[in-house]
């Protein structure tokens, strides 16, 4: 026993000093099984967000206002299937198969980013969405570009080029809005009310709240912490939100020269953690609609994969009969 | 351009623009309802395409036509008899096999339609055009026609549902290939193509995939039209009322 703890801990080590040169874990490397288990959760749980993100947009692509605004909708949400399909091609790399995932988002066990668990009954939450949603995603995925496990990294460089332009895209339509008509000006306003917080809250538990941060980081998963991203994030949208006219709703945001190590950053209000809380167990307005409209693709797909599957192995069939 | 024949390419454009954005339209409804991830992210994509081509058709015939300033005038705001779209593409979507189905009728259709306007089209940007659109349809063609083979040959219940909507989409099949006054005009003056002039190449295609997928080329003996003259089926009024939502409900401003 003695033998083989001294052998697992020193691979431990090896496997922290390689993480420290900041050499890049690949698929057949050895590593930690805790390792393994902390990415298959996080990088399952991302490529959820992306599919289940196409819902609330998806709401707006047969509404959009004008032919350039379905267009690009149409193209964002593409997107975001195909960030789904690279996230689960990047966690199968870890030896779990997509469908065991989708059959955990489909019954409830997985879980997905809490923020599409809000609904977009307007055109400017399709702004604020881009504009915060995927801003927020940013601050959270720009890190991940370095993250330690390799294909994680890979997929990340191309799916942050995108959000990029995702989130311009969401804050030109706000723009839009807040210079157009009163009621586009407060319908974008309605909009950021809405989603300010439920956005400030998708970075996680404060620290202090964050068992796993600690490991992720010594690991090089997660380069910053869920505050210092979330801080990140508030400095960024505030002088944005400032410039169209819009209002961050939140009264107790002012601006404090102590944070960010004495570089100023802005201080904001308390989280309501009860709300953050309340979402992630599913009491929010859309977590059964979401869930649902997922598993009624997937019920009435069912015929349609299980046809692929026969006709693919027919094709198999007669390909071996011919040789 | 002389006026009469300003209004013939003028028509022209529209009825082609109007069955790329109904029909971008439906099929931009799956979005996030496919039956996998692999269809969710094509059909978004095959929709991009068809909106993408009424929104070129559009702003040519806004080029034509002084009275409409912008695409977005004529995609958003006509009144539901001045869309001159094909009854075929309005239809609601049903299953996933009766949409590929429609796509791989439509989508043939259309590449044999470009083939024809790339070789002869008297209006040079829409020759231009055709280039491209008759590559992305190509696409669309033989990615449905992928689809009604697997679904065809795949299971029997596959086999049932793709049969059933072989019977669904046959009446609206008679106005894809209907020549009347207006398209007689078209082709006389090597504008557009008569659409019966297609059915031979499109026939010989659709059977074949249809034998493919263990399926009987339908009859066509119901001819459902109406669409060209601006006469639409009771769905439409609902797909308006989504498509034209914001225009209406918040007039005159900018996006």
């Amino acid at each position: 026993m003695a033998k083989e703890h001294k052998e697992k801990i020193a691979s431990l080590e090896a496997f922290q000093e390689k993480i420290d040169r900041d050499e890049k874990i690949e698929p057949k490397d050895s590593m930690p099984e805790t390792y393994r288990k902390t990415l298959i959760r996080q990088i399952g749980q991302h490529a959820h967000s992306e599919v289940v993100g196409m819902l609330p947009e998806g709401n707006w692509i047969t509404r959009a206002p004008t032919l350039r605004r379905k267009l690009s909708l149409l193209a964002k949400v593409q997107d975001e299937a195909g960030h789904g399909l690279y996230l689960y091609c990047a966690a199968e790399t870890l030896g779990k198969s997509r469908m065991e995932m989708t059959q955990e988002l489909l019954s409830g066990k997985a879980k997905y980013s809490s923020i599409f668990n809000y609904p977009t009954p307007t055109w400017a939450d399709i702004g604020a969405i881009g504009w915060l949603v995927d801003g927020a995603a940013i601050m959270n995925q720009i890190p991940l570009c370095r993250c330690s496990y390799g294909p994680y990294a890979r997929a990340m460089i191309r799916i942050c080029k995108e959000e990029s332009f995702h989130q311009r895209q969401g804050y030109e339509i706000m723009l839009t809005l807040a210079k157009g008509t009163a009621e586009q000006k407060e319908m974008a306003q309605r909009a950021l009310n809405r989603w300010w917080w439920p956005s400030v809250m998708m970075f996680g538990p404060n620290d202090a709240n964050s068992p796993n941060t600690e490991k992720s980081v010594k690991w090089k998963i997660k380069r910053y912490t869920n505050d210092e991203l979330r801080q990140k994030f508030v400095d960024a949208i505030v002088p944005q939100a400032e410039k169209i006219g819009l209002v961050v709703p939140d009264k107790d945001l002012k601006w404090d020269k102590k944070r960010n190590n004495g570089q100023g950053g802005y201080a904001y209000g308390e989280i309501d953690w009860d709300e953050f809380w309340r979402v992630v167990r599913g009491d929010g307005p859309m977590n059964n609609e979401r869930i649902s409209a997922k598993q009624k693709a997937w019920n009435e797909g069912s015929w349609v994969r299980a046809a692929a599957h026969a006709h693919a192995l027919k094709k198999q069939t007669a390909l071996q009969a011919a040789e | 351009m002389k006026n009469n024949s300003a209004d013939m390419v003028f028509e022209g454009l529209l009825r082609i623009a109007d069955d790329n954005l109904i029909l971008g339209h439906r099929t931009s409804e799956w979005c996030g309802h496919a039956p996998t991830l692999e269809e969710d992210l094509a059909l978004p994509n095959i929709a991009l395409d068809l909106i993408g081509h009424a929104q070129t058709l559009y702003c040519l015939a806004c080029e034509i036509d002084s009275r409409y300033k912008n695409e977005d005038q004529l995609a958003f705001l006509r009144l539901e008899h001045e869309y001159k779209n094909l009854l075929l593409v309005e239809q609601e979507n049903g299953d996933f096999g009766n949409t590929v189905l429609r796509l791989f009728y439509f989508s043939t259709f259309m590449k044999y339609f470009w083939e024809r306007v790339k070789i002869k089209c008297c209006f040079k940007k829409l020759k231009e055009f055709s280039e491209k659109a008759f590559l992305e349809t190509s696409y669309h063609s033989k990615y449905a026609s992928q689809w009604v083979v697997t679904l065809g040959d795949g299971t029997d219940e596959s086999n049932l549902k793709m049969s059933n909507a072989i019977a669904n989409l046959e009446p609206f099949l008679g106005e894809l290939f209907n020549n009347d006054d207006f398209t007689e005009m078209c082709s006389q003056n090597d504008f557009l193509p008569e659409p019966r002039s297609i059915f031979d190449s499109w026939k010989n295609e659709v059977e074949a995939i249809l034998q493919k997928g263990n399926l009987d080329f339908p009859a066509i003996i119901l001819k459902k039209r109406g669409g060209r003259k601006g006469e639409h089926s009771e769905a439409f009024g609902y797909l308006l009322s989504d498509l034209q939502y914001m225009q209406r409900a918040y007039p005159n401003s900018s996006w």
